[in-house]
């Protein structure tokens, strides 16, 4: 084998990148990821830009450079706006503030208080950026670069060694070990299941020879996950790397990143990077001067929430309907195009290249016994702080919740957090000191999944979740399997019916004998995975459950069709506006006297409650 | 039968379209996406074409992909599409309450889509990674955060504004 | 080399099994499926095979490949508890009307529910309001998507064997149909009516539209007369049905049952085979020496020909311009039959084949095929049809003592009677050109490069020295083998001189008409070898050599190729492409 020549000096590049961002002078980071870009981050760095901040007039800096940078994660907060000098993170930022940014902290070197972050938990406005709760707990290394670089050019990623792994692997020329160091990391797939990467690639590996592809999985389609594009949004170049050491690793020439057609910004940058490593020949043929070809093809989802799984995947590159098949044959022997594939998600590629760099010692100082490194979940739902986190694995639900989330929302009470997604389950308060591992989650009848963590507080009715994932999965279940097709849609019924409060409690046995057979008798992991939400729910939860059936009552007060609207009697003075209000006359009544409700004809549509000057009805 | 009425440039575009995918099977999707993009829906008389032209594929195999997938749409749609994320963040913050007033404003029933003046057309989808700003809703690619009925209401009086003096 | 794994606890040899269900059978055990079938790729989506496996938890059994010391267990609780699920799920969705359906004693879906013992369906019902519409306005095929469990053994058997994909899946999830394309009907797309699908169907979805009861009204008619013509390879199938061998001849049987229901006379299509060769092998000659339209295709496959109508008109050139053996047979009938029998004029003479094939009532509508306004053969009973019509007369076809068929026009040789499998119309048109152009005997008339049925004979080649003059021979079954075939010529590329296509895979033996076999590829070659045995045991093995052959040109027909032979046994071909679903750029 022996080690190859590279006709490119990455620490040169790197030299040159580094000092052509210091000649950038004073640099502006404001993010500009899909949600600060809702939040109106174009218009922002527009006026940053009219306001001839970055051709740096009248400041203390030589020069002043705005950088649109992708997601830091903390999109609630959003435009974020991170101004190096002083560390200092603004957030809500309108463009209208642009002007006093500019003026103050700028050309003065004075923060702008207001538009700092203020902290849930004293209410104090926070100067530091590590002294954000949100950010202070966090490690982050996948999405390290995210919110620092402009992924729209490649010598920031350079500049952050991007392709400083690549180089290394192929000047040493020896792909075997590159499997192993991935082995020895102990990294695990980040879209799931958590199967061993490097297993995964030893297996593709032994069919070296042929044609063979690698396939990065960028089909996130868990609802409340975004880890994946963001980093295919923030920092492209890591992904790339990635897949072309692995490329490298398994012998493959040519690789898919399959990416939903709901991200097309992250489309659009990974084409832009595409086409910069490839100019910089980091890419395409004959890369950095070696006989090693890499060439990466996108293609875009089309909205089908099972082509994350691999072998729907894999069809639907091929140009077919987005359905699964059995396995074996496993990927690694044959796979897209009846060729050997490997396919990885995006989070999973991401982290190869740090491994590379620094090795597989450091990324397993992170994390637990079994699960090694950093993961990222998307916190979202009833938390102060939502956004995108990075942590190691292991890290307990109460730290994430708690210390980086900020708490619950308005004081509530925590009840649950489903994590994993549609495919996960829920955890309770006994599970806050869980730690956050591939292992403890399974056993606990839940999965790290792909990320998604939703907390819920008091006011959340499980059984409305549950019937929630339910529809998600049964709306999205490919049809070809009969317990996924016909069970995920009978289990939904049955939920339906209890939201509705015509459950039986006969109900509860079908649906859990209807929950094992699609949890063991489906094709996929969609089907397989299912019925984890009604499965844990009825777990943890069952009183719920019973309190929908028999009591014919929603505990959360949530689901519409239990609501009781009822007028208190010691409270009403019979003043009719209720009466006159209800828009099917179902509240009777005379002048004076306390009013009643026809619970027969009431629609449950609140009017009444809203109306009454009393606060005399009351919805229970 | 609409094919009898189809312009020659039609198929013209169609033709070229496949012609720039190599008229391969694997790029089935892009095609569609690109058919899609021409006449804002997917023509039964051209997915025939398609699965007539390309090796390997059948009119009924074209229009299995094209009814499997949710991006596609066999029907015209509206000239805003409103998408409205059901995702469980979204869901979780009341994404339904904005999703039902807004089905109401258009006067859809169960099973159609799109308003009667071809306006607007009213979908939802699973998440698009935009939780932190739950609930949200995307018009012909704009991305709205933080949604309620209020505000929704206000957007759609300001685009009916401008569709008005038009 | 044989390796054992164990199955229930018992340690059982496999060898090339490709998947454990077929070791599983092989055995001496069995599983349920719908959706698996030997000769489609595995598909895996009705979870009924579902075995337990020690170690690696439920698979589904047609798509595992057998491992050595596997630990396998096909009766658990947990599979048992997979497959009622399964069952009561599709029950609910089905539409129940059982003693109605046409499939009724011969679905699988109700025998897997008996044997399981569903007897509560605690699911919510197909509403009336979620009933779609029957298509049955085909000659062939009744399609009813309220029965359809979404196996997708059609869709395969479309696509993999026809390469046609007619039908597919539509929509996603629970909303999953199968169907042609926005769901029109067969009769409004291509369709070749070959029947593949529904002969692979566990269900009643899709069916072979029935003639039976027509038939039987002829039948009760004094005032109307029969003829009946029976295809090559409904012999060797037909009894099947009541519990004979595949590949057992039973036309003799045939024929006694079929006088016992009423039919007036009884002749074999056999005997038009061997008049096809007369006509094709004399057309083939004259191509070879003109060299034009070469290849020459045959024309017996209905479907074809259909296929070539509808996706090639610009090859129709190469087809023989010879009708199918049945088609052949029915004006001759028509014709010949008033004049040597009693009492039978071409106005009361109703003519009934008894087809291996669903496409051939389609066929039989053409309008190629009518004299004087009226259809050449009246009707097409399919072998499942008969067998029906036979068991409804009270006959056990076992148990009947053989009879001859009528004469003239029912002696037959060995090179009608392999017809009935891919290959055989090659090696008896080969068998009458070789000693039509040399004048020799042939001696050595076992072209074994051209048989055999199996999924890996799909097209087979033989290169046969006339004299000096190497003629090659192309034989292939399903379309999907024959497109590559056209795509060859239309590349030109192709070096054979005659090409024998049959729609269906192995050839009539396995036509869409014949009974059930498709949970088992052995029935197929069985049925073939039972037409290879006849014709080592006929009196005549070449066509020309056929007695009755002679007499029927010297009394009528002159010569092949003859004007009256053109009249009444070739036909010609229409481009129906055109004002198809598919022309579109008119």
């Amino acid at each position: 084998m022996g080690t190859n020549t590279i006709n490119i000096n990455i620490q040169e590049e790197q030299k040159r990148a580094e000092e052509s961002i210091k000649a950038q002078g004073l640099r502006v980071l404001v993010c500009n990821g899909t949600g600060c870009i809702a939040n109106g981050s174009n218009d922002v760095i527009a006026k940053f830009k009219e306001l001839g901040a970055d051709v740096s007039i009248l400041t203390q800096h030589d020069k002043v450079t705005i950088v649109p940078t992708g997601c830091h994660g903390f999109c609630e907060q959003g435009v974020l706006v991170i101004i190096p000098d002083l560390n200092i993170t603004y957030v809500k930022v309108k463009p209208e503030d642009v002007e006093e940014i500019v003026d103050s902290h700028i050309r003065q070197g004075k923060p702008v208080e207001r538009l700092l972050y203020t902290s849930p938990k004293t209410g104090e406005k926070v100067y530091r950026n590590e002294d954000i709760e949100f950010y202070a707990r966090q490690s982050r290394t996948t999405l390290k670069n995210c919110g620092e670089i402009n992924a729209e050019c490649i010598d920031e990623a350079i500049a952050k060694h991007a392709y400083e792994a690549l180089a290394k692997v192929l000047q040493e020329n020896n792909p075997e070990a590159v499997i192993q160091e991935i082995e020895k990391s102990g990294l695990r797939g980040r879209g799931g299941g958590g199967f061993p990467t490097g297993r995964k690639w030893r297996f593709t590996a032994a069919n070296r020879g042929g044609k063979s592809y690698v396939v990065c999985n960028g089909d996130e389609g868990d609802p409340g996950a975004f880890m994946d594009r963001s980093v295919m949004e923030g920092d492209p170049h890591k992904l790339l790397e990635g897949m072309a050491i692995a490329g490298f690793a398994i012998g493959s020439d040519e690789a898919y990143i399959y990416v939903r057609a709901e991200y097309p910004l992250a489309i659009k940058r990974l084409r832009i990077a595409i086409k910069q490593a490839e100019e910089r020949g980091f890419l395409g043929k004959n890369i950095m001067g070696t006989d090693f070809n890499f060439e990466i093809h996108i293609k875009e989802g089309a909205g089908a929430f099972v082509c994350g799984e691999e072998t729907a995947l894999m069809a639907s590159i091929e140009g077919e309907r987005g359905m699964p098949r059995p396995k074996p044959p496993f990927p690694a022997n044959k796979g897209l195009f009846g060729r050997p594939t490997l396919i990885n998600n995006v989070e999973t590629l991401a982290n190869v290249p740090d491994i590379i760099r620094k090795g597989a010692d450091w990324f397993s100082s992170f994390g637990t016994e079994t699960s090694k490194g950093t993961k990222t979940f998307a916190l979202t739902g009833e938390v102060n702080n939502t956004g995108l986190i990075e942590v190691p694995m292991g890290t307990t639900l109460r730290e994430i919740i708690f210390d980086i989330g900020g708490g619950i929302r308005n004081g509530k009470k925590f009840k649950a957090a489903q994590i994993g997604g549609p495919s996960g389950g829920c955890l309770t308060e006994e599970h806050l000191d869980l730690p956050m591992d591939y292992d403890s989650l399974i056993k606990a009848g839940a999965m790290v999944g792909s990320g998604g963590l939703v907390v819920m507080n008091e006011d959340t009715c499980i059984v409305e979740v549950a019937r929630f994932f339910m529809h998600f999965t049964q709306s999205e279940s490919c049809g070809k399997c009969v317990p996924c097709r016909e069970g995920t849609k009978n289990m939904l019924k049955i939920l339906e019916k209890i939201v509705r409060g015509q459950g039986e409690m006969k109900d509860l046995d079908t649906l859990e004998e209807l929950a094992y057979a699609v949890k063991e008798g489906s094709l996929c992991g969609l089907g397989k995975t299912a019925p984890n939400p009604v499965l844990s729910t009825l777990k943890y939860f069952r009183d719920e459950y019973v309190a929908h059936i028999k009591e014919k009552r929603c505990p959360a007060g949530v689901c519409t069709a239990l609501k009781v609207i009822k007028i208190d009697e010691s409270l009403c003075k019979g003043c009719t506006k209720c009466a006159r209000t209800c828009p099917v006359g179902a509240i009777s009544g005379t002048v004076k006297n306390p009013h009643k409700i026809d619970q027969s004809k009431c629609i449950k549509c609140g009017a009444c409650v809203a109306a009454c000057p009393f606060k005399a009805i009351k919805q229970a | 039968m609409p094919a009898l009425t189809r312009d020659h440039s039609d198929w013209v575009k169609v033709d070229s379209i496949i012609d720039s995918y190599e008229a391969k099977k694997s790029n089935l999707i892009a095609i569609l996406q690109k058919v899609q993009e021409e006449f804002r829906y997917l023509p039964e008389d051209i997915l025939t074409y398609i699965g007539t032209k390309i090796e390997g594929l059948s009119p009924a195999t074209v229009y299995g992909v094209a009814t499997f997938y949710a991006q596609f749409s066999l029907e015209p749609k509206g000239k805003y599409i409103i998408k409205c994320c059901d995702g469980t963040a979204c869901h979780v913050r009341g994404s339904m309450p904005v999703y039902t007033s807004l089905k109401q404003r258009f006067g859809l029933e169960d099973g159609t889509f799109t308003s009667k003046d071809g306006l607007f057309t009213l979908e939802t989808v699973s998440c698009l990674g935009a939780c932190g700003l739950a609930p949200v809703v995307v018009i012909n690619d704009k991305v709205y955060p933080q949604m309620t009925t209020d505000a929704m209401k206000i957007i759609i009086d300001t685009i009916l504004d401008e569709e008005h003096s038009a | 080399m044989a390796n054992t794994l164990f199955i229930n606890g018992k340690e059982c040899e496999y060898t090339d099994e490709p998947n454990l269900l077929e070791v599983i059978r092989k055995n001496g055990f069995n599983v349920p499926t719908f959706c698996y079938r030997p000769d489609l790729t595995q598909f895996g989506a009705c979870r009924m095979c579902v075995v337990e496996i020690e170690g690696r938890g439920i698979q589904s059994s047609c798509t595992m490949p057998p491992e050595p010391g596997l630990r396998i267990f096909t009766n658990t609780e947990r599979t048992r508890r997979i497959r009622k699920i399964v069952l009561e799920l599709l029950l609910a969705k089905h539409d129940r009307e059982c003693t109605t359906c046409d499939k009724s004693g011969k679905c699988e879906l109700q025998q897997y529910a008996e044997e399981y013992g569903i007897k509560n369906i605690r699911f919510a019902q197909k509403k009336d309001n979620e009933f779609l519409p029957i298509d049955r306005d085909n000659p062939s095929i009744v399609r009813d998507p309220n029965k359809c469990i979404l196996c997708g053994a059609c869709v395969r058997a479309c696509s993999e064997f026809q390469g046609h994909s007619v039908l597919g899946f539509a929509n996603r999830g629970s909303k999953t149909v199968v169907q042609p394309i926005a769901g029109k009907h067969l009769s409004e797309v291509d369709c070749v009516y070959c029947g593949q699908c529904q002969a692979v169907c566990p269900t009643g979805a899709l069916t072979i539209k029935s003639d039976v009861e027509t038939v039987w009204s002829l039948v009760t008619d004094k005032e109307k007369k029969t003829a009946v013509q029976i295809a090559p390879s409904v012999r060797v199938a037909l009894g099947e049905e009541f519990n004979l061998k595949p590949g057992d001849n039973v036309i003799g049987k045939l024929n006694a049952a079929l006088r016992k229901i009423g039919f007036d006379l009884i002749f074999d299509t056999n005997f038009a085979a061997d008049l096809t060769i007369m006509e094709e092998a004399t057309e083939f000659i004259e191509r070879l020496k003109s060299g034009q339209n070469l290849p020459l295709f045959t024309s017996c496959c209905p479907a074809w020909v259909r296929y070539l109508e509808t996706q090639h008109p610009e090859l129709l050139h190469h087809l023989s311009s010879c009708k199918s053996p049945e088609g052949m047979m029915s004006p001759l009938l028509k014709e010949l039959v008033p004049k040597y029998f009693n009492g039978f004029t071409n106005e009361n003479l109703y003519v009934i084949s008894i087809m291996p094939c669903t496409a051939k009532k389609a066929e039989i509508k053409r309008s190629q095929l009518t004299r004087d306004g009226r259809q050449e053969t009246d009707y097409v009973l399919t072998t499942q049809e008969i067998a029906r019509m036979i068991k409804s007369a009270g006959l056990n076809l076992a148990e009947i003592e053989p009879e001859n068929n009528d004469s003239p026009f029912g002696q037959y040789t060995g090179a009608g009677t392999i017809f009935g499998a891919s290959g055989g119309v090659a090696e008896a048109a080969v068998r009458t050109a070789y000693e039509f152009v040399t004048g020799d005997k042939l001696e050595n008339m076992d072209f074994y490069p051209l048989r055999g049925v199996d999924k890996n004979s799909r097209t087979k080649d033989a290169t046969i020295d006339i004299k000096g003059t190497a003629v090659k021979v192309r034989v292939v079954s399903t379309l999907k083998e024959a497109e590559k075939s056209l795509r060859e010529i239309l590349d030109g590329k192709a070096d054979f001189q005659m090409l024998e296509v049959m729609a269906c895979p192995g050839g009539c033996i396995n036509g869409g008409g014949q009974p059930r076999s498709c949970d088992n590829s052995k029935i197929k070659e069985e049925r073939a070898d039972g037409l290879y045995k006849e014709d080592t045991e006929l009196p005549y093995r070449k066509s020309h050599e056929n007695p009755d052959i002679q007499k029927l040109y010297n009394e009528f027909l002159e010569k092949p190729g003859s004007h009256i032979s053109h009249d009444m046994l070739h036909t010609h071909y229409k481009n129906l492409f055109e004002h198809s679903y598919k022309d579109l750029k008119r």
